[in-house]
């Protein structure tokens, strides 16, 4: 079968993947060392932020798909330093959701 | 042989729904790892590609599933302001006290990283099919963030089980 270069379709849901989870472990972070922002984030009552902080993070993912997609779509691009990246993003995704990173703060 | 409402959710929620997407992910994980033209033939990727399809979107609805009924289902109830919340009774105990601080406040937040990362990789799944054979980069990038996702429910379903078995929703 004849193979493409072509991967932009898949890099931009790499790269969106690895946004909306660093939008989580950022926004999880941010809400932890202050009660302002926690505040803010408590979009339902009986779930508390983290429905503000799971509803925005969702939000983040699925607007940089689009327009991550929308500007990749059919390029070839450097596959291995986007996933790289998402990666990295990922990563500190985890680690804002890690309780005792929060204690840094 | 009686299960209160809240049991059930919270069954619905660990056992039956977290258990489906685990057990999505071994056999979407196999496929996708064996998914190369040195492992098997041209036939042999295009008999297991509709497996993969049906494998991963089963993991994306069980995944998303999960999560929503665990934050707007079983969620409220664990952490309702009444002395007899699982929460409540966790902090007020300070031997028991870290399943809370540690255990429910890192479960609660990586859980939603999971439906993300296999949304991902399902996109990529369905997205280039057989051709994922012929692309290695894609294709072991799909599988990191598979490998991701499953590590974000495996501590979101462990502390999910001690939790409730030290402070069960009833």
């Amino acid at each position: 079968m004849a193979t493409s270069n072509r991967n932009g379709e898949a890099d931009a849901a790499l790269l969106a993947a690895g946004i909306g989870c660093f939008a989580m472990g950022l926004l999880t972070l941010l809400s932890e060392v202050s009660e302002s922002i926690g505040g803010m984030l408590g979009w339902s009552s009986a779930v508390g932020a983290l429905s503000g902080k799971s509803t925005l993070s969702v939000i983040v993912w699925l607007v940089c798909w689009f327009l991550l997609h929308m500007a990749w779509r059919g390029r070839a691009l450097d596959d291995a330093k986007i996933a790289k990246l998402s990666y990295v993003l990922i990563g500190l995704g985890f680690l804002g959701t890690f309780p005792p990173f929060w204690h840094i703060f | 042989m009686s299960m209160t409402s809240h049991e059930f959710w919270t069954v619905v929620h660990g056992l039956i729904l977290g258990s489906i997407y685990l057990l999505a992910f071994a056999g979407g994980f196999a496929g996708l790892w064996s998914l190369r033209k040195e492992f098997v033939t041209e036939a042999g990727i295009v008999e297991r590609m509709k497996r993969m399809y049906w494998g991963v979107w089963t993991m994306v609805v069980a995944v998303w599933l999960t999560v929503i009924v665990g934050t707007y289902v079983v969620y409220p109830w664990y952490r309702a302001p009444i002395p007899e919340s699982p929460r409540s009774m966790l902090l007020a105990n300070p031997s028991k006290s870290a399943w809370h601080s540690f255990g429910m406040e890192w479960k609660e937040h990586v859980a939603w990283l999971a439906p993300i990362l296999a949304t991902a990789v399902a996109y990529i799944v369905v997205r280039y099919g057989r051709e994922l054979a012929d692309k290695p980069q894609i294709r072991k990038a799909a599988l990191v963030l598979f490998v991701l996702a499953f590590a974000a429910a495996t501590v979101a379903g462990l502390f999910g089980a001690f939790i409730n078995k030290a402070a069960p929703i009833v």
